[in-house]
């Protein structure tokens, strides 16, 4: 499996570390309810088909990847910065 | 029986070797398979089940029957096939599954009871009594399956892994992958050119018709001189691809060295690759597939091809008088070659009607084999032709059902194949990986002009696809006879007619899978073992399947097809973990002091990936205790040293620096002032304590974070995460500089006393008090100095850029000495915590929340952390909780064993009792008794009352009484001395 | 029909012949009492529990495919009661009780066999931490004995004690544990189940799941609408779709899990044996492959295939504990599809629509658990409250944080485990 970063090119798995579904992104104000906390950090849509979600170019260039993945065909159709996510 | 003036083998360099502890002679060129059988060596091995006779059935690494155990030198590999193991001189064979020997097999009793040994008989017996399984029936299993035996004493014989990168990966060398490879390389792209044999061609080698005007394996041969004339050609032979992954990544597997003797020292027996390809061509041919008649299983009984290969690449007659049984025009080459090379061919049966010879031979059309006779090797054949039986006397069969194009490495994405019904056979479905198109007989194109036109017309588009354009090649003139096959899977008639020769796998089992509800074909498979044996079913399965469409009244299509996985050919341990053994399976990381502290005989211990001294033994000391116990009295007494640059390190700078650690630990790092250091605790955002630390401020935006060793990793990745992920507005950036960094604790009374004795600049402790931090210089070098003690001494932590760590370790260490003190290790440090209450990574588990540990209020209500409000739920504070407690034994002297449990004195010690377990442990020297850690179920409030500590697995229990975490200086009084 | 030693020479004499269905293939009716949907092990034994121990005869298994055909069909068939925090430890006790008497229950010979398995430890900390495990197993009342490197060294004579990168400290025994043949497992349950009247129907695949007024009334399927009573979940591997079907959200992330399978070999490893300090776990089938694993690919999956990293890393952990391990070819490698949850233990509860039920999130350890998992959804579903053995298993742990079960520390979160 290969992933293109943004900034090194197409790399293979093995120099990104995964982290989960890009949700992940969108942290609740501290003040939110418990639920509200209890659905971001635990319960998931968990698609079986396209999906983004986080990896960390670990041993590469150490940025965050939001990556549009399939994962029934493992095809990864983009990848971008973390940072610029909403930008 | 070797033929004369045949084959490319060269006759003048004769090889010695044994199989079955007899002397043979081959010639270079040689597999093992082609040697034995030109030696007359027909039987080769032992079935799995029956332990039936068995020959060598193929001339491919699909071959079922000829595993054999290769011996060199000390090492010994099981299932070799000896088809594609190359002959060298010295060579030594021994065949596998047979005892006392491969004539007389004791086992081969089973063939006589098989009637019982029917598919799934064992799930059907062996449950009485009971304990019987374990003790009689299942050993006697094991004992009579399984192949070849494993060496287990390893011979450490040299592996490796590597990767390629190409544009155009062509796996096969065939006549479709020579024309695609010559294609693709004429066009300027790079290519990477793959193929199973040592010896580019593929079948052309194995047959007599000709590629523009030449003959095939002369072809073959310039066109590989062409390529490997060409820059961008890389030709990798011996290799297989073993499994297609995503993104273009393939598996290989190249067999470096298998055709020598003797490795060479350096020469990897083996190497894994990875080849990462823009776009692929699979032009991996097809396997003639068998069809089932009643004991179809004979030594002698082959595959129509794989006797062609060896008559025309090896030179070798399988046989003295040889049948063909086949059901399609391809089985009539390997007659007309026979005929033509002068071997006897006493019948060609063709299961069709209406055919005609392609040579002298005698045809029977319409006809069958319906029996077989011979006990360790065929002696005659029964064949109905015309509505009656004939026996024929003959010593080899060959039989073709057809051909199955190889299209496995298509089925590795879950793709899978469709029927052809003008093939009888399944092709690959389109698309089935990225990146790969399929040509010549993998794509299902059955003669060599149509092969050859074929990959030049796929490799022009794979060209333009990665926008080059094809240099126009004339594609070579070459047969174009027809390929026709009438699908015909099972003669049928009362014997056992066998499918999966290697696993003893019958028609009849099919047809009882199917009469016992198994008639999906997983089912079936699983049921009868069918396409599980080494070969994985590439010589069986498409029959199997379609004795199974019959069984259950379907058509192939509907009955489905099982999937390939990877790897298409079985590849070693050594190989795919090529550089995992011994030392080579993780880095090993050594501190700066690490050879001082081996000078001083330190024995060593594993931290993570460090290796750090566990103590320093002494003249006298004999056990680590001694050491230990010395080195904790001299650290509260005198001075110790200890190497801390394990630690994780990190470097913080920015103008919102301070809001990020903020929003990183519990407590407040705004509130930190220049030049003081803060204990620090982060939790994940589950609320659970991922690590702690401490942390200084250098400057007003400059911070330095340390981490615990086993968290350095995590946390930096984590900081990433926040920074990146959470919070990029904030305005900062970090690095790790544990490796930059060499930092050793200085604790004890004296010191400070050290410490001015090296420093340029004298400290006192209004300039570093307590918690106190500054830069510092040890003559010409910068260093920074912490005021943080882990020991509950005055202490301080030095750290020097690493490339001074070993001269600055060796001149404290003689500082200290002269004041009495030394070096202290892991098992000290360890000591001195526990005797201060701090904690480690064994009470941070991971499980455990500020609450847990008595850190509540570390966690500021002022501001927002990662994981404070989920550490604020319900569940996670309260009396319910588990709380870390300090233990010591009513007897100070009696055991408390780390993993140990809790209970109340008077309970019985099971699970519904159970009150916590003791974390960290050890003898105090300064309180002069065992004290530990423990986590205790509402221990604050328990403190003072006794506990029962079990445990199990040594029969020790100790009554303890909870106390306070800290048994040494509560008032920390000592820390700022 | 009754298996039974005499039965097969019966049989073997008759060529054979007699052997019926070891199940039916019923259609569908229009109604049951109780739906379960998904034919794998679990559902298998869900099913099984409900008619034998619950008397319950209205009883479907709905499965897309063929029965047995999801993970209890591709796993590393370890069975072990080695874990040690509460709501596992009782849990795991209980499955492992009944795999002990599980052919005799079934008529089925399973291959269950108790041939122990060795966790191996390779630091002080690991060993505390495996001593906190023997005792937790023991307190339990299972079994568990601590080895030392002596005692391994005669059991396990083929481990590298002299140059591995890290050194071998000791190792846990459960004697106790072992494996079993994972396809008679659903087999056998299915066989059961039918004998007593459950209709497996296969390539039935649910399209979705009727609910009205907070009430379950039965699922909408491939091969028609079928009502029902209950209904439960229980496919691992799709739970998160099926969920979605009744308008739920899980605490899960799906995953690949890859394992490994070696050509036949004569007898070499005769446990269970874990490494301590890398992802690798094996046996020996009887067949005489070796079949070993490691952790997983560790992205969100539903390909049920894997790639070569982990490949790769498994292999390397073989060699470092076990050299011998190297002249050994990996025959064929399979993935299949985990529901991992945050803190990597399974789900078994209701769900906030009445008569539906939750059998999810077993990750990676499902195939131990099959009997009990089986037999407590069985109990949870004909009840309505949590067998004894099954409490510590509701979903709503994550959101009060009462009773997280991480086995691993790694977190309660997703992707840690």
């Amino acid at each position: 499996m290969r992933i293109k970063c943004p900034l090194c090119g197409s790399r293979d798995r093995r120099e990104f570390y995964y982290q989960g579904h890009a949700s992940i992104l969108d942290r609740p104000d501290p003040e939110s309810t418990l639920e509200t906390w209890n659905d971001y950090l635990h319960n998931r849509e968990n698609l079986a088909g396209v999906t983004e979600d986080l990896w960390h170019h670990e041993q590469g260039c150490g940025a965050w990847l939001v990556v549009k993945r399939n994962t029934v065909s493992h095809e990864v159709l983009s990848a971008r910065l973390a940072k610029e996510n909403g930008l | 029986m070797r033929l004369p003036g045949k084959g490319l083998i060269d006759r003048g360099n004769a090889l010695n070797f044994h199989f079955n502890d007899r002397p043979y002679i081959g010639f270079a060129g040689d597999t093992l398979a082609s040697a034995l059988l030109a030696n007359d060596q027909i039987l080769v091995g032992r079935s799995f089940k029956y332990h039936r006779p068995r020959g060598i059935m193929t001339a491919g690494s699909e071959e079922p029957n000829a595993l054999v155990t290769v011996k060199r030198g000390k090492s010994k590999e099981p299932n070799t096939r000896a088809t594609v193991q190359p002959l060298y001189e010295g060579l030594v064979a021994q065949p596998q599954n047979a005892w006392p020997s491969l004539r007389f097999d004791a086992l081969g009793i089973n063939d006589y009871l098989s009637t019982f040994l029917a598919a799934g008989f064992y799930y059907k017996t062996f449950m009485w009594p009971q304990p019987f399984w374990e003790w009689l029936y299942e050993p006697l299993i094991r004992r009579a399956a399984g192949l070849g035996t494993l060496n287990m004493s390893y011979d450490h014989d040299l592996y490796e892994k590597a990767y390629a990168h190409c544009d155009v990966l062509i796996v096969g060398a065939g006549p479709s992958g020579l024309m695609a490879a010559l294609t693709v390389a004429r066009a300027g792209l790079s290519v990477v050119l793959v193929d199973e044999n040592n010896r580019l061609g593929g079948r052309l080698l194995s047959e007599v018709e000709e590629v523009d005007s030449v003959a095939g394996h002369v072809w073959a041969a310039d066109v590989t001189v062409e390529l490997e004339g060409l820059a961008n050609v890389t030709i990798m032979t011996n290799t297989t691809v073993t499994g297609a992954y995503d993104q273009g990544t393939y598996g290989a597997l190249e067999r470096v060295a298998h055709h020598l003797g003797i490795l060479p020292s350096g020469l990897p027996l083996e190497t894994f690759w990875r080849i990462v390809a823009k776009r692929t061509i699979l032009c991996a041919g097809a396997l003639e597939r068998q069809i089932a008649f009643p004991n179809n299983d004979r030594p002698g009984i082959m595959t129509a091809s794989g006797m062609r290969s060896y008559l025309n690449q090896y030179g070798v007659a399988t046989g003295k008088k040889i049948a063909i049984f086949g059901n399609n025009s391809d089985a009539h080459r390997t007659a007309r070659d026979l005929t033509n090379s002068g071997v006897e061919v006493v019948a060609m049966i063709d299961s069709r009607i209406g055919v005609s010879a392609i040579a002298d031979y005698p045809l029977y059309a319409g006809a069958r084999v319906v029996d077989t006779s011979g006990r360790l090797g065929l002696s005659a054949i029964t064949i109905e032709y015309q509505g009656k039986t004939k026996v024929l006397e003959c010593d080899a069969l060959g039989v073709s059902g057809g051909w199955n194009p190889t299209v496995h490495l298509t089925c590795h994405m879950n793709g899978r194949p469709v029927w052809d019904e003008k093939l009888a056979s399944f092709l690959s479905k389109e698309g089935a990986i990225p990146g790969m198109v399929v040509a010549g007989s993998a794509a299902g194109t059955m003669n060599t002009a149509g092969v050859l036109a074929e990959a030049y017309a796929v490799a022009s588009i794979v060209i333009k696809d990665l926008g080059k354009s094809a240099v126009k090649l004339n594609v070579p003139k070459s047969e174009d006879g027809t390929y026709e096959i009438t699908a015909f899977w099972d003669v049928g008639g009362k014997g056992r007619a066998w499918l999966d020769f290697q696993n003893d796998v019958t028609t009849k089992d099919i047809k009882q899978a199917a009469q016992e509800n198994f008639r999906s074909v997983e089912h079936m498979k699983r049921y009868t073992t069918q396409g599980m044996a080494t070969d994985q079913g590439k010589n069986s399965n498409v029959t199997a399947l379609a004795v199974l469409a019959d069984a259950t009244g379907r058509g192939i299509p509907e009955t489905g097809t099982t999937t390939f996985r990877p790897p298409y050919v079985p590849v070693a341990m050594a190989a795919l973990g090529a550089g995992g053994e011994g030392k080579g399976f993780a880095p090993e990381r050594f501190l700066s002091s690490h050879l001082a502290s081996q000078e001083l005989n330190a024995p060593m211990i594993e931290a993570g990936l460090w290796y750090r001294p566990s103590y320093f033994p002494q003249a006298g000391e004999s056990h680590w205790r001694q050491s230990c116990d010395r080195e904790v009295d001299m650290v509260r007494s005198q001075v110790g040293v200890c190497d801390v640059s394990t630690l994780g390190k990190i470097d913080i700078k920015g103008k919102d620096a301070a809001k990020f650690l903020d929003l990183l630990y519990t407590n407040s790092f705004a509130t930190l002032k220049i030049g003081r250091v803060r204990y620090g605790l982060m939790l994940r955002e589950d609320g659970h304590v991922m690590d702690d630390g401490t942390c200084a401020r250098l400057g007003e935006t400059h911070y330095l974070m340390t981490t615990t060793t086993a968290a350095a990793g995590e946390v930096m990745r984590h900081m990433d995460f926040v920074h990146q992920v959470l919070r990029p507005d904030l305005d900062l950036s970090f690095v790790s500089v544990t490796e930059h960094w060499a930092q050793f604790a200085i604790a004890g009374p004296k010191s400070r006393e050290i410490l001015n004795g090296i420093l340029s600049k004298k400290i006192n402790n209004e300039s570093i008090p307590y918690m106190g931090c500054g830069e510092v210089n040890l003559g010409d070098v910068a260093g920074r100095l912490f005021r943080i003690s882990f020991s509950g001494e005055h202490a301080y932590e030095l750290a020097v850029p690493a490339r001074y760590g070993d001269s600055l370790f060796r001149l404290l260490l003689g500082k200290a000495k002269a004041l009495g003190g030394g070096p202290y290790g892991m098992e000290a440090l360890n000591t001195l915590r526990i005797e201060k209450g701090f904690i480690t990574h064994a009470e941070i588990h991971g499980r455990t929340t500020a609450f847990d540990i008595g850190m509540s209020r570390m966690v500021s209500a002022k501001k927002d952390c990662i994981g404070k409000v989920m550490a604020a739920r319900p569940g996670m504070v309260g009396e319910h909780r588990d709380q870390l407690v300090g233990l010591r034994p009513l007897d100070p002297l009696k055991q408390i064993i780390s993993g140990a449990h809790l209970f109340e004195v008077e309970d019985i010690s099971e699970r519904k009792n159970d009150q916590g377990y003791v974390t960290s442990m050890c003898y105090s020297p300064s309180a002069k008794s065992v004290i530990a850690q423990a986590f205790l179920r509402n221990g604050r409030a328990r403190l003072g009352s006794k506990v029962k500590m079990v445990d199990h697995l040594s029969g020790v229990e100790t009554i303890c009484e909870v106390c306070d975490l800290v048994f040494f200086d509560p008032e920390g009084g000592r820390l700022r001395g | 029909m009754r298996f039974s030693a005499l039965k097969v020479l019966t049989e073997g004499l008759k060529g054979n012949s007699g052997w019926g269905p070891h199940w039916r293939d019923p259609e569908p009716a229009q109604e049951y009492d109780i739906i379960i949907i998904g034919g794998g092990g679990h559902g298998l034994s869900t099913a099984y529990y409900l008619a034998k121990e619950h008397g319950l005869k209205n009883i479907a298994v709905l499965e897309k495919g063929h029965i047995g055909g999801g993970n209890i069909g591709r796993n590393t068939t370890i069975i072990r009661a080695d874990y040690f925090l509460p709501g596992n430890s009782e849990f795991y006790s209980h499955s492992l009780k009944l795999w002990e008497g599980l052919e005799a229950d079934l008529n089925y010979n399973v291959m269950h066999s108790q041939r122990g398995k060795i966790s191996l430890f390779h630091s002080d900390g690991q060993r505390d931490a495996m001593i906190r495990r023997g005792n937790s197993i023991r307190n339990q009342g299972d079994d568990a004995e601590l080895l030392s490197v002596k005692q391994l060294r005669k059991m396990l004579p083929y481990l590298d004690y002299e140059q591995g990168r890290f050194p071998i400290y000791g190792g846990l025994l459960q004697r106790r544990a072992g494996t079993a043949r994972h396809d008679a497992v659903a087999w056998g349950y299915a066989r059961g189940a039918d004998q007593r009247g459950v209709d497996l129907i296969q390539n039935c695949e649910v399209t979705g799941i009727d609910v009205s007024g907070g009430v379950v009334k039965g699922v909408q399927t491939s091969r028609g609408p079928i009502r029902a009573k209950k209904v439960g979940i229980v496919v691992a591997g799709r739970s998160s779709q099926l969920a979605a079907m009744a308008g739920m959200q899980l605490p899960i992330e799906s995953h690949v899990l890859q394992a490994f399978v070696t050509e036949g070999l004569k007898p070499c490893i005769n446990h269970v044996v874990s490494f301590g300090m890398g992802h690798f776990y094996i046996s020996q089938s009887d067949k005489g492959g070796l079949v070993f694993g490691g952790d997983l690919d560790m992205y969100a999956s539903y390909a049920a295939r894997g790639n070569l990293p982990m490949v790769e890393h498994v292999a390397e952990a073989g060699m470092t504990l076990m050299p011998m391990l190297g002249k050994a070819r990996m025959l064929r490698s399979w993935g299949g599809i985990m529901d991992m949850t945050p803190d990597g233990s399974p789900i078994i509860d209701k769900t906030h629509i009445e008569g539906l039920f939750l059998n999810a999130g077993w990750c990676y350890g499902g195939f131990k658990a099959v009997p009990a998992s089986g037999n407590c959804f069985a109990h949870l579903m004909a009840t309505g409250t949590p067998h004894s053995a099954a409490q510590g298993f509701p979903i709503d742990r994550f959101r009060t944080g009462h009773g997280l079960i991480d086995e691993e520390g790694t977190g309660a979160q997703h992707n840690l485990h």
